[in-house]
């Protein structure tokens, strides 16, 4: 069990290594949903809530699994619960908010090939965290990358109206935004030392 | 497609030297992003994610073309996962056997090649359509045309960040290496200047064709 504190999970998971400036995880919605500060901040919450879904999951199944001794079955087992977690928001949002619904548009269903998402479930089991800790975890990595995602989509707002050469248009441009704001976030390490 | 009006297109080259080329997953698609910038550090590790990945993805493609009928269109997507999970498991435990350095060095990587878009995309978008040689060619045109792109990242930040390429050591004492490009950032610029070199020639040819005509 490992015994660091919930302020220091926290922090490390949000900025310190963020999941998308630093460990490179989520970086396809990250590129794809990142035009407009609207839909960012709304794909965060989802990717958010989800992440807590399945990390909570994650948890009582790496239980059962130490159990009945499979460790094999874990990679399997984990990305079902991701899969059906993800279907469950689905059909929630569409529910409650078909507006929000149609603006997330095929990304909804491709939060179950958000590598995030997966990543929480394998890094907590891997570093040991008990549930409490497991959780806010998930809960600092869904942040961290709300924050990545809504500062990109705020940085591409205002380079809508930049006058770019033709040849970085697209993908290119918004690479090299991502790594500068990469190294902005490198400036997290010495948070903690 | 309807089943059993599907006609088998014969076999081309095309399909295995589109996804090398003129699709290819990472430059042009710009699928796979994650494990393409996390472990693009060194030219041995983007070799190895990239053979571990085509090996997923052919086996997978295999399998989703071969049972491609029997499965009902609601739970297609959770059944192409289950495959891949299966497959991704395999090559895990398998790299551990190989290498036990390389498995630390790609640590989590190995077993997020499940939610790998690439292969989920190969998986729905082509195998469960086509029959299984067309699906096995495209398979290896994807995985090639991905292990071609993981090396070019992998070889540009090796270069730059460690003066080395396959641990072998290019230059003399006095290089000063930038440690940038082994870090996080490093990935995002080599991939951005890849794709800058690529919008760069797409942009002279157009620019020839226009002129000639």
């Amino acid at each position: 069990m490992n015994d660091e504190s919930l302020w220091s999970i926290f922090t490390n998971a949000c900025l310190i290594n963020n999941f998308v400036l630093a460990y490179f995880l989520g970086i396809c919605p990250f590129l794809g949903v990142s035009a407009k500060l609207n839909t960012a901040v709304r794909m965060g919450a989802a990717v958010t809530f989800v992440m807590l879904v399945s990390s909570m999951a994650a948890f009582g199944i790496q239980s059962v699994l130490v159990i009945v001794d499979a460790p094999y079955l874990k990679l399997i087992s984990f990305i079902a619960v991701i899969a059906s977690t993800v279907q469950l928001v689905e059909m929630f949002i569409k529910k409650t908010s078909p507006v929000l619904f149609r603006s997330l548009g095929i990304f909804l269903p491709l939060i179950t090939t958000n590598c995030a998402i997966l990543a929480v479930a394998l890094f907590q089991t891997n570093k040991g965290y008990g549930f409490t800790q497991s959780v806010v975890y998930a809960f600092g990595a869904g942040v961290g990358f709300t924050l990545a995602l809504v500062l990109m989509a705020g940085l591409r707002e205002k380079l809508e109206l930049a006058e770019t050469p033709e040849i970085v248009k697209g993908t290119a441009i918004t690479l090299i935004l991502a790594g500068l704001l990469s190294i902005c976030f490198m400036g997290f390490a010495g948070l903690f030392s | 497609m309807a089943i059993g009006l599907e006609q088998e297109t014969p076999l081309s080259a095309d399909d295995f030297l589109d996804g090398v080329f003129k699709r290819n997953p990472v430059f042009v698609q710009v699928l796979g992003m994650c494990p393409v910038l996390a472990v693009s550090n060194t030219a041995i590790n983007a070799l190895a994610m990239g053979l571990a990945t085509s090996f997923v993805l052919l086996m997978s493609n295999l399998v989703v073309s071969l049972i491609r009928g029997v499965v009902p269109k609601q739970v297609r997507i959770v059944t192409f996962i289950l495959v891949i999970a299966t497959f991704v498991t395999i090559v895990d435990y398998l790299i551990q056997a190989i290498s036990l350095d390389l498995h630390k060095a790609l640590g989590a990587f190995i077993s997020l090649i499940v939610v790998n878009c690439l292969i989920l995309g190969r998986a729905e978008a082509f195998a469960s359509q086509n029959g299984v040689a067309r699906s096995m060619l495209d398979a290896l045109g994807m995985g090639c045309g991905f292990t071609l792109a993981l090396l070019c990242l992998g070889g540009v930040r090796e270069v730059l960040g460690a003066g080395s390429l396959f641990g072998a050591r290019l230059f003399g004492d006095a290089y000063q290496e930038w440690v940038v490009m082994m870090l996080p950032p490093g990935g995002f610029f080599a991939l951005a200047a890849w794709l800058l070199l690529i919008n760069w020639f797409a942009q002279r040819k157009h620019q020839a064709l226009e002129s000639t005509t």
